[in-house]
C-alpha cells in the first residue's frame, strides 16, 4: 500500500530542515510538489479511493499541498537570505585597485580667479567691459596722462609693433577710456565695469616675471563718487575674496592716471596677519593698485572732473593664484603642462 | 635711495622708534623697503609686523670709543703688535693686532694725537673678521703668541659697518665724545632704503624726505645753512655763462673757490658718503656728491685753471648749446661718446666739456693738483635728460634726479652750500657773488581749493584749518578766503598742476597722504548705479568652457607670441595655407625671435603644449579660448576669438580592466563638438569634408554653421606631425570662430512636450557601398520615415563574411511615434516598408537579412 499522507507530510518536512542550498531545494520540490512529485502521485489516487473516502481524502492532500507549498517558501527564503550572507561575506573585490577614471576637466586657473574676481564685482554692480590687446600708443599713454617721456613709462617696457604708433597694451587702463567715450555718452551717464584681460611687458622671463599676464581693472564714474567709497568697495571686494574679517590697508602711492593713488595690502591670508615668509613678515600682501581717476583722464574720457568723478582700482589675478595656491613659479601658468592643470 | 637716521635728524627731530617712522613713510608713499641697523637694536612696537634683523647689536658696555696713545712691538710674533688703548679707566688696555694700519706706529712712543678707535672689551659680540660667511664670535680672554688678550681694536667688518678688514677703523676727534663713549652712540645707525615713485621727485634728498617727516610728524624742518663767506674778487669778472636753448637749460649758476687743497675728506663726510652706498675720493668731488644727496641738487666740479688754459688765458665763457654734427665727448667713465642732436652739453669755446645734468668730462675734472674749483649748479630740462640717459644708457646720481625734475631754485642753494662746505673742507677763498644766469624762471603755481570739494571727494569733512595745516607743513604757502583755501606750491615742486581740477586733485592727494589714508572712512557708493546691462558674448564664451571642462577637457592659454617660421610648419609641402591671409602683428624689440609676431591661429602652440605634455601624458584633452591677430590694413588689428581643441592619446587613459583601450581619433572629437553645440542650442551646423591645409584631407572635417564654414577639425596632416616630431599618438585637432557661435546660440528655445503614446522601436541594417557617407544614409531614412520617425541611431557598422566585398552593413535602430496616437505594427510596417524602398532606389541598398 502506498505511504499515508502523514507519512509524506513528515518525511518532506524533516528533508526539508535539512536543506541549505537551492540546488536541494529544487530537487525537493520537484521530488514532492512537482508534476510527477509525491503530491501529484496522491491526487492521482483520488480516483482509486472509495467515493464514500474520496472527498476527505482530497481535502488532506490539499492541505498537504498547501502546507508543503508554505513550509518550502519559508525554507526557501532561509536559504536565500543564509546565502546572501555567505556571499556577502565572501565576495570581496580589491578596493586598492585603481579606480576606473572619469573623465574630468579643469578650467584654466587664471580663468578661474577672474571668474571669482567677475562674480564678486558683479554682485556690486560692476559688469565686465572687454577691451583690446593690441592698441594705439595715445590710449595705451597719452591719454591715460602718460605723455612721450614721462618718468611714469619707464614703470613698463613695451612691446611696440613695427608701427610705433601700436603697441601691446601694458596694462587693461586703455580700456577705462574706450570705455568711457562708449558706454558715457559723451560724459553724461555714470559707469561701473570691471576690464579683464590680457597685458604684456617686455620683460625678462623668470620664475617672477612675464611677458604676458593678466590683469582685472575696474572703473567707477559718477557725479559723487569719493575717495571713501573706494576704500569701502575695495575692503569689501577684500573680505568677499579672502576673508570675511580681512583687514585692509591702503598706502599712497602713484599712478598717472589716478590722483591721489593708494597701494592696497589685504592682511596676510596665509598667515593671519602674524608675519610670515610670504608677507615678508609684515602682515600684509598687496593686491592692489587704486586711485581716483586723474581730472585729466576724465577729461579724455568726455567727463568734466568739476562734475564727474570716479575711482580705478587693478588686480594680477595670476599673483594672486600664486599667493592662494602657494605657486612659486609664474612660469607655470602659460607652460600649460598637463600635470599643473589637472591640480586645480 | 639709502637715507641714515642720523643724517635725517640734521634737519627734523625724530621721536619714535624708527620701525614706526619707516611704517609711516611707507603709508605716506615713501616706501622703505629695507631697514639697515648698525649696531643699534631693532626695536620691536607691539602694533608692527617686521622681519626680524640678525644684525650684530653693539653691546653699549663692552663696545666702546678708545684712543690708541701707543703700539709696541709684540715680544713673540714680528705679524702681530700691542696696542695700548684709552677707554677712559685709569689704565691702558692692552690688545694684541695684526692690523697693518697700526704698523707705522710701531715703537714710536706715543702717538699724538692719539688714534680713535673701536674697542671691543672681553664678552662683546663682534663679526668674526676672519669668517668667510657671516658669524658672531664673542671675544675671551686667551693667550696670543704668549701675550694675554682680552679685548680687541676692531676692523669694520668686526663692527658690521662693511666688509673691511685690512686694517682696523680709524675715526677722528669729535668733541662731543670723550674716550669710553659706547660706540654705539658714535656710529651705531639705522640706514631706510626708501624707494621713490616717480611723482616723488622732490624727496630724492635727505632734505626732502626730512620735510615729509617734518610734516608727517608735525615737527619743524632744519634748513642748513645756505650762505657762503666770500671775499676774493667778483665771480662775475673772472667767468661768463651764455645759454643757448633756455627751455633745455632753465637756469646756469657759478660759484668759485681759489687756492684750496684737494685732498681726503674727513671721516664723518667719508663715512656719510659710505652709509649711503657712495664711494669717496676728495673732498671737492665728495662735497658735489654730497649736495646731491642732501638738497637734491647735483652739482659739478671744474678745474678752473683747465678752462682757463682751454681760453688760452682768456676769462673762460661757460656755454651750454646742442652739439654739432658729429660731435663727441669723453666722459669721466672714458668712454668716447657720440653725441644725440639734442643732447644738452656744457661746453666752452674750445669745445664740450660735460653732458649737462648728466656727466663731467675728463678734460676738467678735479684732479690732486687742482687749485681752483668752478661750481657749476645748474637746472635742466627733464625730459631733454631722459633722452640723453636713454640714448647713452648712462644712469648717474645727478641725471637720476634731473630726469624727475629739480626744480631751478635749488640751484642757488646747493651752489652756495657747496662752495661753502668746500671752503671749509680744502680752504681757499670764494670769489664774492654768484653768477646766476636764469633765463626762464618756471611759474609760480597757485591753486584755489574750495574745502567743500575737499570733503566731497574725500568723502570725509575736512576743515579748513586742518588743509591748511597740512599744506603749511609742506611748505606751501596758504591763505583762506571764505571757504576756500588759495596756496602756491614751495618753490621745491614741480608736480603742482597750475590747472584748477588737476592742482585741486594734487592738494587733495598732499591731505589725504599727510592726515593718512586710514582716516578716511569707508563708505558704499551713493551714485547713481548706472543700468545693469547682460555680457552675452561673455556669458555664451563662458558656456563654451563649463561644456568643454564637463567633457572632460583641461583649459590652457598660451603666449600670444609665435613667429611667422614656426607657423609655417603648420604648413604642408606645396599646400595653399588656410591659415587667414591676412599681416602678422610684428613686435618690435620681441623678447626673443621665437616671439616675434602675434599668433595667426591657436593650433601652433597648442601642439606645442602637446609636445611637451606627450612626454608625462597617455592621453591630453585640452582646449584654449583666446584671440589671433589680424592685421589687415587699419591701424590696429582685428583680434578675432578662437576656439582650439586638441585630443591625443588613450581614449581611457589608466584603464586596467583588460585590453588596450584605443586611442581618442576624428569621432571624439566630432561628438565632443555636437555636444558642445548642442549646449548651445545651435541646432544649424552641419560637417563636410574638410578643406584645412594642416588637416588630414581625408580624416577631417569642415564645420558649417548656419551655412558658413566655422571652423575645421581632424587629425593633424601626417606631414606636419612627422616634422613636430609629434607621432607618439595621432593628435586630433579643431580650430573655429567663436563668434558664429556666438550669434547662433539660442538663449531661448522652445521645450517639445513629452510623448503621451508608446513609441515602437526597430532595427534596420542596410547593405551600402563601403565608400557611401553614413550621413548620406541617415539622410535618406530620415526623409522617407518623415514625421512619425523620431530618431535614427547608428549602431552597427560591419564588413566582411557575408557582405560582399565594397559593401558595408550599417545597422539603425529607429525610433516611430505619433504624438496623437498609438502606432500599431501595421502603422510601423507602412514606414519601415519606404525607409526600405527610398533606401534601396536612391542608395542602392539592400536589406540586410
Amino acid at each position: 500500500m502506498d505511504k499515508s499522507i502523514d507519512d509524506i507530510r513528515g518525511e518532506a518536512i524533516e528533508s526539508l530542515a535539512a536543506i541549505v542550498d537551492s540546488e536541494s531545494l529544487a530537487e525537493w520540490r520537484s521530488h514532492y510538489l512537482g508534476r510527477r512529485g509525491a503530491v501529484a502521485v496522491l491526487f492521482r489516487q483520488i480516483g482509486s479511493i472509495p467515493a464514500a473516502e474520496r472527498a476527505e481524502f482530497g481535502k488532506r492532500v490539499n492541505a498537504l499541498r498547501g502546507e508543503l507549498a508554505g513550509a518550502f517558501d519559508e525554507r526557501a527564503a532561509l536559504v536565500e537570505s543564509q546565502r546572501l550572507a555567505r556571499d556577502l561575506e565572501t565576495d570581496e573585490i580589491d578596493i586598492t585597485l585603481p579606480a576606473h577614471p572619469r573623465r574630468r576637466g579643469g578650467l584654466h586657473p587664471s580663468t578661474r580667479t577672474h571668474r571669482e574676481f567677475q562674480t564678486i564685482w558683479a554682485d556690486m554692480g560692476f559688469q565686465v567691459y572687454r577691451s583690446r590687446e593690441v592698441e594705439a600708443d595715445d590710449f595705451n599713454f597719452s591719454l591715460l596722462n602718460l605723455p612721450p617721456h614721462h618718468p611714469a613709462r619707464d614703470m613698463q617696457d613695451t612691446f611696440y609693433t613695427s608701427d610705433p604708433r601700436v603697441l601691446l597694451r601694458t596694462h587693461t587702463s586703455p580700456g577705462q577710456i574706450r570705455a568711457m567715450r562708449e558706454l558715457g555718452a559723451g560724459g553724461s551717464k555714470p559707469i561701473r565695469v570691471i576690464l579683464p584681460g590680457m597685458c604684456y611687458r617686455q620683460e625678462q622671463v623668470t620664475a617672477r616675471s612675464e611677458i604676458q599676464f593678466t590683469q582685472v581693472e575696474g572703473l567707477a564714474i559718477g557725479r559723487n563718487i569719493r575717495m571713501s567709497d573706494l576704500k569701502g568697495t575695495i575692503a569689501e571686494f577684500a573680505r568677499r575674496m579672502y576673508q570675511p574679517d580681512a583687514r585692509v590697508r591702503f598706502r599712497a602711492s602713484y599712478f598717472p592716471f589716478t590722483e591721489p593713488s593708494m597701494e592696497v595690502d589685504v592682511e596676510c591670508f596665509l598667515c593671519g596677519g602674524k608675519g610670515c615668509r610670504v608677507c615678508k613678515y609684515s602682515g600684509w600682501l598687496e593686491i592692489a593698485g587704486s586711485g581716483m581717476v586723474h581730472p585729466d583722464v576724465l577729461r579724455n574720457g568726455g567727463y568734466d572732473p568739476a562734475e564727474w568723478s570716479g575711482f580705478a582700482f587693478g588686480m594680477g589675478p595670476e599673483r594672486i593664484a600664486m599667493l592662494k595656491h602657494g605657486i612659486h613659479d609664474i612660469r607655470y601658468f602659460w607652460g600649460n603642462d598637463l600635470r599643473f592643470l589637472r591640480q586645480f | 635711495m639709502l637715507v641714515p637716521i642720523s643724517w635725517l635728524r640734521d634737519f627734523v627731530d625724530i621721536d619714535m622708534p624708527v620701525e614706526l617712522l619707516a611704517e609711516r613713510l611707507t603709508l605716506a608713499g615713501l616706501e622703505v623697503a629695507h631697514i639697515r641697523y648698525i649696531g643699534l637694536p631693532q626695536q620691536h612696537p607691539p602694533s608692527l609686523r617686521q622681519p626680524t634683523s640678525d644684525h650684530l647689536v653693539w653691546d653699549r658696555e663692552k663696545l666702546l670709543l678708545g684712543r690708541i696713545c701707543e703700539v709696541r712691538a709684540h715680544p713673540n710674533a714680528d705679524r702681530l703688535v700691542l696696542a695700548m688703548v684709552d677707554y677712559g679707566a685709569e689704565e691702558l688696555e692692552q690688545c694684541v693686532t695684526g692690523a697693518p694700519n697700526l704698523f707705522p706706529y710701531k715703537d714710536q712712543g706715543a702717538i699724538d694725537p692719539p688714534i680713535w678707535c673701536a674697542l671691543a672689551r672681553e664678552g662683546a659680540t663682534v663679526w668674526d673678521g676672519h669668517s668667510e660667511k657671516p658669524r658672531k664670535m664673542t671675544l675671551k680672554g686667551r693667550e696670543l703668541r704668549g701675550i694675554y688678550n682680552k679685548s680687541m681694536v676692531c676692523s669694520e667688518k668686526e663692527l658690521g659697518i662693511s666688509d673691511e678688514h685690512e686694517g682696523i677703523i680709524i675715526l677722528e676727534h669729535d668733541q662731543r665724545y670723550a674716550a669710553g663713549a659706547s660706540f654705539a652712540d658714535v656710529l651705531g645707525d639705522v640706514v631706510l632704503d626708501i624707494e621713490f615713485t616717480p611723482n616723488l621727485a622732490r624727496c630724492f634728498s635727505m632734505i626732502g624726505v626730512a620735510r615729509e617727516v617734518a610734516a608727517l610728524l608735525d615737527k619743524a624742518l632744519r634748513y642748513p645753512a645756505c650762505d657762503f663767506l666770500a671775499e676774493g674778487e667778483p665771480i662775475s669778472e673772472q667767468v661768463a655763462v651764455d645759454i643757448r636753448e633756455p627751455a633745455l637749460n632753465p637756469r646756469f649758476t657759478l660759484t668759485l673757490l681759489r687756492d684750496c687743497q684737494v685732498k681726503q675728506s674727513p671721516f664723518w663726510l667719508r663715512r656719510r658718503l659710505q652709509l649711503i652706498g657712495q664711494r669717496p675720493r676728495n673732498n671737492i668731488v665728495d662735497i658735489t656728491n654730497y649736495i646731491t644727496f642732501e638738497l637734491g641738487q647735483p652739482l659739478h666740479a671744474f678745474d678752473y685753471d683747465e678752462l682757463c688754459k682751454r681760453a688760452g688765458g682768456a676769462m673762460p665763457t661757460i656755454i651750454t648749446r646742442l652739439p654739432q654734427p658729429g660731435e663727441r665727448l669723453e666722459t669721466l667713465d672714458d668712454v668716447v661718446r657720440e653725441l644725440g642732436d639734442d643732447t644738452i652739453l656744457v661746453a666752452d669755446a674750445a669745445g664740450a666739456l660735460a653732458l649737462g645734468g648728466v656727466m663731467g668730462g675728463g678734460d676738467t675734472e678735479i684732479s690732486d693738483k687742482t687749485r681752483n674749483v668752478l661750481l657749476e649748479a645748474a637746472a635742466w630740462n627733464n625730459i631733454s635728460i631722459r633722452k640723453t640717459i636713454r640714448e647713452q644708457r648712462l644712469h648717474t646720481e645727478a641725471s637720476t634726479r634731473f630726469s624727475r625734475g629739480v626744480h631751478p631754485s635749488q640751484a642757488i642753494l646747493g651752489g652756495a652750500r657747496g662752495i661753502e662746505l668746500m671752503r671749509q673742507l680744502g680752504g681757499g677763498t670764494v670769489a664774492r657773488g654768484v653768477l646766476d644766469v636764469y633765463p626762464e624762471p618756471p611759474p609760480t603755481v597757485t591753486v584755489a581749493l574750495p574745502i567743500a570739494r575737499a570733503t566731497q571727494l574725500l568723502g570725509m569733512e575736512v576743515s579748513l584749518d586742518l588743509a591748511a595745516d597740512v599744506l603749511r607743513r609742506l611748505e606751501f604757502a596758504v591763505r583762506i578766503e571764505g571757504e576756500i583755501i588759495h596756496t602756491t606750491a614751495p618753490d621745491h615742486r614741480l608736480d603742482i598742476s597750475a590747472d584748477s581740477a588737476v592742482g585741486q586733485a594734487d592738494l587733495l592727494e598732499e591731505i589725504a597722504r599727510i592726515v593718512g589714508y586710514d582716516r578716511i572712512p569707508e563708505t558704499i557708493m551713493a551714485d547713481e548705479m548706472p543700468p545693469q546691462r547682460e555680457n552675452a558674448p561673455l556669458l555664451i564664451e563662458e558656456r563654451i568652457r563649463d561644456n568643454l571642462v564637463g567633457q572632460g577637457l583641461y583649459e590652457v592659454i598660451n603666449y600670444r607670441f609665435t613667429s611667422a617660421q614656426a607657423e609655417a610648419k603648420l604648413l604642408p609641402d606645396n599646400m595653399i595655407s588656410s591659415l587667414p591671409d591676412a599681416d602678422y602683428v610684428t613686435i618690435a624689440n620681441p623678447a626673443s625671435s621665437e616671439r616675434d609676431v602675434l599668433r595667426h591661429t591657436l593650433l601652433g602652440n597648442m601642439l606645442e603644449n602637446a609636445i611637451n605634455n606627450a612626454r608625462y601624458n597617455k592621453a591630453q584633452q585640452v582646449f584654449e579660448l583666446g584671440s589671433v591677430y589680424l592685421q589687415t590694413g587699419d591701424l590696429l588689428p582685428q583680434e578675432p576669438l578662437q576656439l582650439g581643441i586638441l585630443l591625443m592619446g588613450a581614449r581611457h587613459a589608466d584603464w586596467w580592466g583588460g585590453g588596450k583601450s584605443p586611442d581618442m581619433d576624428f569621432y571624439d572629437l566630432k561628438g565632443l563638438l555636437e555636444s558642445l553645440l548642442h549646449a548651445l542650442h545651435i541646432s544649424d551646423f552641419a560637417f563636410q569634408r574638410g578643406t584645412h591645409s594642416s588637416l588630414h584631407p581625408g580624416r577631417s572635417a569642415d564645420l558649417l554653421i548656419a551655412g558658413e564654414r566655422a571652423g575645421s577639425f581632424g587629425e593633424l596632416h601626417p606631414q606636419v606631425a612627422q616634422r613636430l616630431k609629434l607621432t607618439a599618438a595621432k593628435a586630433i585637432i579643431g580650430e573655429f570662430a567663436v563668434a558664429p557661435m556666438i550669434e547662433h546660440a539660442r538663449r531661448l528655445h522652445d521645450i517639445a512636450p513629452l510623448p503621451t503614446q508608446p513609441a515602437v522601436l526597430e532595427d534596420i541594417a542596410l547593405v551600402v557601398r563601403a565608400d557611401l557617407p553614413a550621413s548620406e544614409v541617415e539622410a535618406v531614412i530620415r526623409q522617407a520615415g518623415g514625421r512619425l520617425l523620431k530618431d535614427v541611431a547608428l549602431f552597427d557598422i560591419y564588413t566582411g563574411d557575408p557582405i560582399p566585398p565594397g559593401k558595408k552593413s550599417l545597422a539603425y535602430a529607429l525610433t516611430y511615434q505619433d504624438e496623437t496616437r498609438t502606432l500599431t505594427d501595421k502603422n510601423a510596417a507602412r514606414i519601415r516598408k519606404k525607409i526600405i524602398g527610398a533606401a534601396r532606389h536612391r542608395l542602392n541598398a539592400e536589406l540586410r537579412a
